[in-house]
C-alpha cells in the first residue's frame, strides 16, 4: 500500500520535511519509488514570478532534450530559469537519467490576448505533446507537469534516499505545498507516469489503496474524448481526472468531488436537503463511483488542499496542524513527523462522508460532509 | 412373410423405441391406480385391458388346447401426437415408483413425423441446445488481493442495484436542473429482472405468485425486484393498485391488453416501473408473440378485447413500422406522454447483428430509456421450433459490441442495456448474470428461469416437456385450464420468488467481494472476466484464460 503525506504551510518549507515523514511511515511500503508535487515555489537562486509556468520532467538522453528545447523554442516559450538539481548519480537506481528538468517558462507573447480558459488547454495540449514525443521516441523523454507554480519529480527508489539524490535536502527549492507520494506502481511495470501524484490542469492527487472500478471509470473518462484523460497506467489516476472533471468541466464545488466518487446511499439521499439533485448527479456521474478502499489528497491550483476517504478505508489517514500549517498522512506518524509542535488532540480522521479541506488561508480546516447542505446555490 | 396388410404399418408408425421419450413401466409394482394415465398431460400413456393366449398341451381331445387371460397395464402411446414429453408427471404421482419417462438413447425418429396435417412443430421452452452455454465458461478471476484485503460478503454493505432510463450526461443534467427544465425518469431496481411472460400464457396462480413474491421482496426484505407483463395486458385490480410501481408494462405488436391499461390510467395509484415495446424476441425473432386457441379463456379473452378460443398472433411488426427510426420515435414519445414523460420507455429486440443499429437509434432519441436484447437461448410459451432452434443472434457476444460501442461514444451511461436470452439456463443465474453485467449489460432479463425456480417448470433443452403453447402444463404454470392451474399455490410460488431472490442477492456479494466491488454494480468490469477459449475471449475483448 502506498504512503502519502501533504504538508501546506504560509511559509514556504523544503520538501525534505515531507521525505523524512515519508520515512516515519516507512513500514508497510516497499519504497519503490517517490512521486513529489511542490506548488507555491520558491527557488534560492532565482526570483520566481508565479504566474509563469514550470516545466517539470525527465530527458533520459541528450537528442530528446535537443528535441524539448526545439519544441519550446518552436512554440515561443521563453525559457526564464532552469533549475540545476545537484544531483548524485550514483544513488540513483534507474541508468537512463540524462537530466531532471524544472525549467521556468514565460509564455509565448501571442497569449497575452487568450483567455484564461484557452492559456490553461495550451498548457496542457503542450505537456501531452511533450509526452507524446517523447512516448515516440522509446520514452525518451517523461513530462510530469506543465503548470504555473507547480514543480514535480517522480523517480525509482526509496524515497528519502531520492530526495538526497536529488539534493532537496539542500533547500533550493520551497514551496508552500507539498505532496509525496512514496510507491512506483509495483502492480504492473515500473512506469513513470503510474507514480502518483497525478496531474492535470492545475489539479494533482494522489491516492492510496486500490481502486477495483477502475476499468468502467476509464472508460468513461476516455469516452470524453477529453485530450487530458489519457495515460491510466495506474488506476488511482482516475481521481485527478474525475476531480478535474467535477470543478472544470461540470464547474461544480469542490464538495461535490464526494459526492461522485463515493455518492451517499440511496435512503441516505432521500432524507438529504438536496436529495432530489444529488440522486440525480449520482445517476449520472454512477461511472466515476469509485470503489476502495481508498485514500484521496488533493491540491487545487489556489493551493487550497483536500482529504478524502471512502467506506471502505479501515485505517484512516489524519490530518493535523495549526494555523498556518497543516499535514495530512496516511498514517498518523506521518503527521507527527511533519508538525510535533501541534495539539494533538486537535487532529482528525475523516470518516466516509467527510471532506477536509485547507483552504488557502490555511487558518483552519474545514470539515465537511456529505450529510451537509450542498453549498451549490442551484441545489437549493 | 406375412403379406404387407396384414401389419399396422404407415409412413408414421412408430414403436416406443422411435419416440423421444420412452416410458419405463413395471407392471409388477403398479398398483393400477390409474393416476399416471389421468395426470400425462398429452394422454401419452392409456390403462388397457389385454388379452394372451395361455398354450397348453392337452392330452384330453375333448378339452381345447389353449386359453385366454385378460390383463390390465399402462401402454405407451406411440402415434405422434400422443407422444411422451417426458415431463415425468407419472412419475411424480405414482404412489409406488412403477413408472418414469426415459431420455431415448437411441435415434429419435419422431423428429421426422412431427409434422402431421401440413403444421410443423409449435412448442415452448427454448432453443434445445443442452450442455453449458458460453456465459457458464466465463469466470471471474480478478480477486481483489493485491494491495487491500477481499470485501466480505457477509458482513460488508454492497450496492447491488441498477439504474433503468435515460440518464443525462452530466453536463446536461445540470443546465435543465438549473433550467428547471425536464429530467428523464429514472428507476433504481434490482439488477436480476422478471422478463416478459404475458398473463395468458402464465396461468392467474403463477401470475399471482409472481406478483406476491416481488411485492414480498420489494416491501420487507428490501429487493428491487420488478417484473415485466408480456404482450397482454394486465388483471385491471393490478392497474389500480400499488403493485403497478413493480410492473413494466409490455405492448407488442398486438397491442393486446392495452385497451385495460388506457382505461386504468385516471385511476392508477402510481406509475409503472416502465413500459416495454416488444419489436422482437429472441426465442423467435422477427415473428410475433403467439397464444394459441387452448388458452384463450374467458379472462384472457376479456382482458385482450378478443373472442374465446382463437389463436392469437401478433403480427411480426409494429403496423407504425415504417421505420425503425419512426417507429421507435413514435411509439416511445406516444408511451412517454401518456404517463407525463414521467415512465421510462424503452424498446426491446431480438439479438441480431443489426442490435448496434437500432442502439445508435436510441442513442440519438431523447426519450428512449435503455435497450433490451434477448438473445438467441430467449424462451417463448409457444412459436414454432424452426424459429427457436435455428433463428437469433447469442447474448454475450451481440450485448458486447453494443456496449463497445457506448462506451467509443462515451454513452455508455446514458442508455442502460438490459441482456435476455439464456440467462441462468443451466441453474447458474447470478454467474450468467454478472457476466453478462461485466460485459456491459446493466441488469438481465428472466423468464424460464424463474419458471423453473419458484414454480418447478419441467421444460428443459433437451425438449423436455415444452408443451406451453397447447396450455397443459403440468405444473399449472403456463395453463388457463383451473384443474391445472390449481396444482399451483400462488402462496408456494411467492415464497419460492423470495427465496430465489434472497440467494441471487447472497451469491451476487459471494462474486462481488472477492473483485473488490461493493459500491455499485461493476457494469462494464471486463478486466475481471476471462475465457478458456482464445476466439472468445478476443470477440469479446476479454483475458484468454488457461
Amino acid at each position: 500500500m502506498c504512503r502519502l503525506a501533504l504538508k501546506t504551510a504560509n511559509e514556504p518549507f523544503s520538501p525534505f520535511e515531507v521525505l523524512q515523514a515519508m520515512e516515519a511511515m516507512q513500514e508497510g511500503y516497499d519504497g519503490s519509488g517517490l512521486g513529489l508535487l511542490l506548488r507555491g515555489l520558491e527557488f534560492i537562486d532565482f526570483k520566481y514570478n508565479s504566474k509563469n509556468p514550470v516545466l517539470s520532467g525527465i530527458a533520459h538522453t541528450e537528442k530528446a532534450l535537443h528535441r524539448l528545447n526545439d519544441f519550446m523554442q518552436n512554440k515561443g516559450f521563453e525559457l526564464k530559469y532552469d533549475h540545476e538539481f545537484d544531483v548524485d548519480i550514483s544513488r540513483i537506481e534507474a541508468g537512463d537519467r540524462h537530466k531532471y528538468f524544472l525549467r521556468v517558462y514565460k509564455q509565448p507573447s501571442p497569449w497575452a490576448d487568450f483567455s484564461e480558459q484557452k492559456i490553461e488547454n495550451e498548457l496542457m495540449l503542450t505537456r501531452l505533446a511533450l509526452r507524446r514525443d517523447g512516448e515516440e521516441h522509446n520514452g525518451d523523454l517523461t513530462v510530469f507537469s506543465f503548470w504555473p507554480d507547480v514543480a514535480m519529480i517522480k523517480e525509482v527508489g526509496w524515497p528519502l534516499g531520492v530526495g538526497k539524490a536529488l539534493g532537496l535536502d539542500a533547500d533550493r527549492i520551497k514551496s508552500r505545498v507539498c505532496m509525496a507520494q512514496g510507491r512506483q506502481n509495483t502492480n504492473w511495470g515500473i512506469n513513470l507516469y503510474a507514480c502518483h501524484p497525478f496531474f492535470i490542469q492545475g489539479i494533482g492527487t494522489m491516492t492510496n489503496g486500490e481502486n477495483t472500478a477502475f476499468i468502467p471509470i476509464k472508460d468513461w473518462l476516455t469516452g470524453t474524448h477529453y485530450p487530458g484523460y489519457i495515460g491510466y497506467q495506474s488506476d488511482s489516476e482516475v481521481f485527478a481526472h474525475i476531480l478535474h472533471y467535477v470543478i472544470k468541466q461540470l464547474g461544480l464545488p469542490l464538495e461535490a468531488y464526494k459526492h461522485v466518487i463515493t455518492p451517499l446511499k440511496t435512503e441516505e439521499l432521500l432524507d438529504h436537503p438536496q436529495g432530489d439533485f444529488l440522486l440525480g448527479l449520482r445517476n449520472v456521474c454512477r461511472r466515476l463511483i469509485i470503489d476502495g478502499p481508498n485514500c484521496v489528497m488533493g491540491t487545487l491550483p489556489d493551493e487550497t488542499c483536500l482529504l478524502v476517504m471512502d467506506a471502505k478505508k479501515l485505517r484512516p489517514s489524519t490530518i493535523g496542524g495549526k494555523p498556518g500549517e497543516w499535514a495530512m498522512a496516511s498514517e498518523m506518524c506521518g503527521v507527527d513527523a511533519m508538525i510535533p509542535d501541534r495539539d494533538r488532540a486537535l487532529d482528525f480522521m475523516p470518516m466516509r462522508e467527510h471532506t477536509i479541506i485547507v483552504p488557502p488561508d490555511r487558518q483552519e480546516i474545514k470539515i465537511w460532509s456529505q450529510f451537509d447542505q450542498f453549498p451549490q446555490p442551484q441545489a437549493a | 412373410m406375412v403379406s404387407i396388410r396384414s401389419i399396422p404399418s404407415t409412413p408414421s408408425s412408430l414403436t416406443p423405441n422411435d419416440l423421444p421419450w420412452i416410458i419405463k413401466h413395471n407392471e409388477e409394482r403398479c398398483t393400477l391406480c390409474g393416476r399416471c394415465t389421468s395426470v400425462c398431460p398429452v394422454g401419452a400413456i392409456k390403462l388397457s385391458y389385454m388379452r394372451k393366449r395361455m398354450p397348453r398341451i392337452v392330452l384330453n381331445s375333448s378339452e381345447r388346447g389353449s386359453s385366454y387371460k385378460t390383463f390390465v397395464g399402462i401402454r405407451q402411446r406411440t402415434d405422434p401426437a400422443h407422444r411422451c414429453v417426458g415431463c415425468g408427471s407419472c412419475s411424480m404421482v405414482c404412489p409406488n415408483e412403477a413408472i418414469t419417462p426415459t431420455p431415448n438413447s437411441n435415434d429419435d425418429r419422431y423428429r421426422f413425423q412431427s409434422a402431421q396435417k401440413g403444421e410443423p412443430v409449435k412448442r415452448g421452452g427454448r432453443r434445445n441446445v443442452p450442455g453449458a452455454s458460453l456465459l457458464d465458461r466465463i469466470i471471474f478471476n480478478r480477486i481483489s488481493m493485491l494491495t487491500d484485503p477481499a470485501l466480505d460478503a457477509g458482513r460488508h454493505e454492497f450496492q447491488l442495484n441498477t439504474l433503468l432510463g435515460r440518464v443525462l450526461p452530466p453536463e446536461e443534467f445540470l443546465r435543465r436542473k438549473l433550467a428547471g427544465e425536464w429530467i428523464p425518469p429514472v428507476r433504481e431496481i434490482f439488477p436480476f429482472i422478471i422478463g416478459s411472460m404475458s398473463f395468458g400464457a402464465l396461468s392467474p396462480n403463477m401470475w399471482l405468485g409472481l406478483l406476491q413474491g416481488v411485492a414480498y421482496c420489494n416491501e420487507v426484505l428490501g429487493i428491487p425486484v420488478v417484473m415485466a407483463t408480456g404482450e397482454g395486458g394486465c388483471p385491471p385490480w393490478v392497474l389500480k393498485s400499488p403493485f403497478l410501481k413493480y410492473i413494466i408494462l409490455q405492448i407488442a405488436s398486438g397491442y393486446f391488453g392495452w385497451d385495460e391499461i388506457i382505461r386504468a390510467i385516471p385511476d392508477m395509484q402510481c406509475e409503472p416501473a416502465a413500459i416495454e415495446i416488444k419489436y422482437g424476441q429472441g426465442a423467435k425473432p422477427g415473428d410475433g408473440g403467439l397464444l394459441m386457441w387452448f388458452k384463450v379463456s374467458k379472462l384472457i379473452a376479456r382482458l385482450r378485447g378478443v373472442p374465446e378460443g382463437v389463436d392469437l398472433p401478433s403480427p411480426p411488426v409494429h403496423q407504425t413500422l415504417y421505420s425503425i427510426e419512426e417507429s421507435v420515435m413514435k411509439m416511445i414519445q406516444s408511451l412517454s406522454m401518456a404517463w407525463d414523460f414521467k415512465v421510462p420507455v424503452y424498446p426491446k429486440i431480438s439479438g441480431s447483428t443489426s442490435a448496434k443499429a437500432v442502439l445508435n437509434n436510441l442513442v440519438r432519441n431523447p426519450y428512449a430509456a435503455g435497450l433490451l436484447i434477448d438473445g438467441v437461448d430467449g424462451g417463448t410459451g409457444a412459436a414454432y421450433n424452426v424459429s427457436m432452434d435455428a433463428m437469433g443472434h447469442p447474448i454475450a457476444s451481440n450485448v458486447r459490441e453494443c456496449y463497445l460501442d457506448l462506451c467509443a461514444q462515451g454513452k455508455q451511461n446514458e442508455i442502460p442495456i438490459f441482456a435476455a436470452g439464456g440467462v441462468g439456463k443451466n441453474g447458474n443465474i447470478t454467474q450468467n448474470a454478472l457476466a453478462l453485467i461485466m460485459l456491459g449489460a446493466s441488469g438481465v432479463h428472466m423468464g424460464k428461469y424463474i419458471m423453473q425456480a419458484a414454480a418447478g417448470c419441467l421444460g428443459s433443452e433437451r425438449n423436455r416437456c415444452n408443451v406451453c403453447n397447447i396450455g397443459l402444463c403440468p405444473k399449472g404454470i403456463t395453463s388457463q385450464n383451473p384443474k391445472l392451474y390449481r396444482r399451483l399455490d400462488p402462496d408456494q410460488v411467492a415464497q419460492r420468488v423470495a427465496d430465489t431472490f434472497m440467494a441471487i442477492r447472497t451469491e451476487m456479494k459471494k462474486i462481488m467481494a472477492p473483485l473488490g466491488r461493493s459500491q455499485s454494480l461493476p457494469i462494464g468490469m471486463s478486466d475481471a472476466i476471462g475465457i478458456e477459449d482464445k476466439d472468445v475471449a478476443e470477440r469479446l475483448q476479454i483475458q484468454y484464460i488457461c
